[in-house]
């Protein structure tokens, strides 16, 4: 019981420190509103956020121009859940999508998953993303929101090796280990968040006893 | 790229860097706040343990390149993947150019890889008619500014933001603010397009995991995973070297690989690539997934023993973080392609002697990338005997031959010392001591520091009549003194004979003894450091002492580290080396832990002068003695301040600063500047070595400094008996 509360404890610790946003749910449907309150409180220029107010090349402008109503995609629930989700979407007025993700390139508002395995020491979520669509939902997504069931948190790397080789033992496959969000220090060493994949990441701790 | 012909020409082209005032700063804030970041990123790790795991794995694996390389092979096809094998560098490019021609592809997306910056893949694909874009920040700005990389990690660290600024007005058409965050989002927007329209995706890999047949990507910024996401076909490009039998190979790598790069507990990204995977543009909806290993040198390299642990390295980056010399002059001079102490090796290795031959001689042997390295190899010492491998290959220039004849004669050496004295007499300046103008022997830019002239009376002269008689000595001890120390400074060896009285410690001065070699090493002569260290073997004979101690670091260091391995080949010696390396002793370590010197053996009245202390490289690093010393001032009741970056090289490096004088002063100042912001009026060191150099400097600069062999500093203080 210490073990995974500590594990635990650990996990929030080492994730915030690399700004992810940790919270704690008791349900998918508790998951599904915080995305959905996420979004909603998301102003429709918080896009802005990611290039498109700034001076861009012809090319780069026309890809910013596509984008309208706010998108949330949720490529790999199962399809009672996916309905709920969308109900809750529908209500504010935003899209939900769980395909088609190779079309909206451009950047979608919210990325939806929910996570294989979690790494306390690091505070690393584990994807299996050989999906394409799970893949994608996680890199065009300006906010990604993760939900880790709590059992499926593993100390250390070495802990959670046994199940990640078999993941990759059992045919193609393509898995990340994701840790805040998409980083870059390469102008000067300053620290910019967002330059390729999400701005934000949200780690939403699923009770699941 | 650094491809300078001459070593002269090499040496203004570092001048030149040195003035570019933005990298001088960016590199000084950088080795400083890299230095803290890494030591909380190993806080809570056993970080030495770490390193000889991820050594022993490598070793074990290099020793079976041949053999991971087919089972890896045989794995990945049964994935649907296409694995090749390069031979060389043209072989690697034209492979991938093939699969491009192939598979009918117009634009190329990339991630980074310092492998594709070995083999210049951009070139080729650029001149076969292909748009290659880099998506990586740091490589697409260099990229754009047709640059190689200044760093393995961080490319264009070498950049200013208003650099980038106007970069990216001249790419957008549109003026750029400058604004890093603003600047980063647009390169998010530019490049998020062509990922969109690209046909195929290039990436390195950090690992090619045997077990699995996949490969394994470390990034931060997410782009690898587009890259290899949306083109339909991906090529990734490997080195034998990253084979790794097993994933937990692989992530025991990881653990240390982040944090040293830059301090992180692990990336925001680490990508697994096993088969090709779903695509929906792809052949069947599956990618077009090929794998092209390179070897380019490394099977000869994994097959040579004097070097095969350069194939353990992983590619963190840390050996340039801390070089002092990478901080001087930037990545665009330490390197041609590959960057920092491991630049220099890789150059040799990979890209020849004629790009190698003058990088090599640019390290002042600190030995501050061994202490760091995440897969531990011997930097330094693999650095000069490339050095000295060039010099065998192409002959030796006659300073470097002439300097090895010298030193393996010890009575012609001596002779030679004896004479200069004479030689140097019209020269001395009478008030302060020092060579008033240099001797022709030094260049103009020796003038940084004033030089001491060579004692009236060697050290060797004087041991008969400063002998201590002992009654009941507790322990035989040899003193090795190093040349400078006899010659220059005996008056140092006379302090230590001083501090060490009282203790029952019966000293000895061997006369056969001589240099201890290391100069020869850094000129890379490899036969005269031989001479030598059979020399001293000879003359202190391990078996009629407890220990041999030596009050210069540089000494002690390559006696207890380098002699071992120099005559291990030799039957006659190689035991007798061991057990004289097993008792050679520093100075203080000596004095605190050996002989017990403590407070009461010194003044009881504080001495109120506040002094610096200078960590010198083959001390601190070299043997790890850190402590001793400074206990031993506070002690002596002097007034030890600690200065900004202690440990730092002071800039000697022997005969570095004959070679490098305008790198050296710089370092110089440095150090000089950091003891000055103490306050304190004495800087005390355990090194003749960077005595020399400290106190020559403080003379020119007029700092009022007080420069000295930490001996000197204690004796001063020793209660009369
Ligand atoms: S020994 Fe010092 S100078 Fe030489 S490469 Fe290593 S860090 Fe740089
Ligand atoms: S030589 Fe060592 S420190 Fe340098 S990049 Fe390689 S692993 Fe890192």
């Amino acid at each position: 019981m210490t073990t995974t509360t500590n594990a635990l404890e650990t996990f929030v610790k080492k994730a915030t420190a690399v700004s992810a946003k940790v919270s704690e749910v008791g349900s998918l449907a508790e998951a599904f509103a915080y995305a959905v309150d996420l979004c909603d409180r998301k102003q429709a220029c918080q896009l802005l956020v990611s290039g498109c107010e700034l001076p861009l090349s012809g090319q780069g402008q026309a890809l910013c121009d596509e984008k309208q109503t706010k998108v949330i995609a949720a490529p790999a629930l199962a399809k009672k859940e996916f309905t709920a989700f969308a109900k809750l979407c529908k209500d504010k007025g935003f899209e939900l999508i769980d395909s088609g993700m190779r079309s909206r390139l451009a950047g979608i508002d919210i990325g939806f998953t929910v996570c294989d395995l979690g790494i306390a020491e690091t505070g690393s979520l584990v994807l299996d993303s050989s999906s394409e669509e799970v893949r994608l939902t996680t890199m065009i997504a300006e906010i990604h929101v993760a939900v880790l069931p709590k059992s499926r948190l593993r100390a250390t790397s070495y802990e959670a090796e046994a199940e990640v080789l078999e993941r990759m033992q059992g045919g193609p496959n393509y898995l990340a280990f994701i840790t805040g969000a998409s980083r870059t220090a390469d102008i000067e060493r300053v620290l910019a968040l967002g330059v390729h994949g999400p701005l934000e990441l949200h780690i939403l701790l699923l009770e699941d006893k | 790229m650094q491809q300078a012909k001459t070593l002269a020409e090499y040496r203004s082209q570092c001048r030149q860097a040195m003035d570019d005032e933005f990298l001088r700063k960016a590199m000084d804030a950088f080795a400083v706040a890299y230095r803290t970041n890494r030591a909380n990123a190993f806080a809570d790790m056993n970080e030495r343990e770490l390193i000889a795991e991820i050594a022993d794995a490598k070793d074990a694996a290099v020793s079976r390149l041949d053999e991971l390389f087919a089972q890896f092979k045989a794995k990945a096809e049964q994935n649907g993947v296409h694995v090749h094998l390069a031979r060389t560098a043209a072989e690697a490019n034209e492979i991938i150019a093939r699969i491009a021609r192939e598979g009918g592809v117009k634009k190329i997306v990339k991630s980074k890889s310092m492998t594709a910056e070995e083999t210049l893949l951009n070139h080729h694909l650029e001149a076969d008619g292909y748009q290659v874009v880099e998506t990586d920040l740091g490589e697409w700005i260099i990229q754009l500014r047709h640059e190689g990389p200044s760093h393995m990690v961080m490319p264009a660290i070498h950049l200013s933001r208003y650099q980038v600024a106007d970069l990216f007005t001249d790419v957008t058409g549109q003026k750029q603010e400058v604004d890093i965050e603003k600047l980063v989002k647009v390169a998010r927007r530019e490049l998020r397009t062509h990922y969109a329209t690209a046909d195929m995706g290039i990436s390195g890999a950090n690992f090619a995991v045997v077990e699995t047949g996949g490969i394994g990507l470390v990034t931060n910024e997410g782009n690898a995973r587009l890259v290899t996401t949306l083109p339909r076909i991906h090529v990734a490009l490997a080195g034998l070297d990253k084979l790794t039998p097993t994933l937990h190979d692989a992530l025991r790598i990881i653990k240390a690989l982040p944090r040293n790069a830059t301090g992180q507990a692990i990336t925001s990204y680490v990508t697994w690539i096993t088969g090709a995977n779903e695509c929906a543009p792809g052949p069947e909806g599956r990618k077009e997934h090929h794998i092209v290993f390179l070897d380019n040198g490394r099977s000869a390299l994994a097959k040579d023993p004097d070097f095969r642990q350069v194939l353990r390295c992983v590619r963190c980056g840390a050996c340039a973080n801390v070089c002092p010399v990478y901080r001087l002059v930037g990545g665009h001079k330490m390197g041609h392609i590959y960057i920092g102490a491991i630049g220099l090796l890789l150059t040799y290795f990979f890209h020849g002697r004629d790009k190698a031959k003058n990088l090599v001689q640019n390290c002042i042997n600190c030995g501050a990338c061994k202490q760091v390295c995440a897969a531990g190899i011997d930097l330094p010492r693999l650095i000069k005997e490339v050095h000295a491998r060039i010099q065998d290959e192409e002959g030796h220039p006659l300073p470097s031959k002439l300097l090895g004849t010298v030193l393996a004669n010890r009575k012609l050496f001596h002779t030679l010392l004896r004479t200069a004295k004479w030689g140097q007499k019209p020269i001395v300046d009478g008030k302060t001591g020092y060579l008033r103008h240099l001797p022709l022997i030094f260049g103009k830019d020796q003038d940084f520091r004033a030089l001491p002239p060579v004692a009236e009376k060697p050290f060797r002269d004087r041991w008969e009549k400063l002998r201590p008689a002992v009654e009941h000595p507790k322990y035989r001890v040899a003193l090795f003194s190093g040349c400078v120390q006899d010659f220059v400074y005996p008056e140092q060896l006379e302090a230590a004979v001083k501090v060490f009285a009282g203790h029952g410690a019966a000293l000895e001065f061997p006369m056969g003894q001589s240099c201890c070699g290391l100069p020869v090493v850094m000129m890379g002569e490899t036969g005269a450091a031989r001479d030598v260290a059979a020399q001293n073997v000879t003359a202190i004979d391990p078996g009629s002492c407890d220990y041999i101690v030596t009050m210069c670091a540089s000494c002690a260091s390559h006696l207890k580290h380098a002699y071992p391995r120099i005559l291990e080949d030799d039957p006659r010696m190689a035991d007798k080396a061991r057990r004289f390396a097993d008792k050679v002793m520093d100075f203080s370590t000596f004095a605190r832990d050996v002989l017990g010197v403590d407070e009461q053996d010194f003044a009881s009245v504080s001495a109120h002068t506040k002094t610096a202390y200078h960590a010198p490289c083959h001390l601190c690093r070299g043997l790890g003695v850190t402590k001793a010393p400074r206990e031993l001032l506070a002690k002596a009741g002097l007034d030890y301040v600690v200065a900004d970056e202690e440990d730092v090289c002071c800039g000697f490096g022997g005969t570095f600063s004959m070679k490098f004088p305008e790198e050296s002063k710089a370092l110089l100042d440095k150090k000089l500047d950091n003891v000055k912001k103490t306050g304190a009026t004495q800087l005390v060191t355990d090194c003749p070595g960077c005595v020399m150099q400290l106190r020559g400097g403080a003379q020119r600069r007029g700092d009022g400094i007080v420069v000295r062999h930490i001996a000197e500093a204690l004796a001063e203080r020793i209660k009369p008996r």
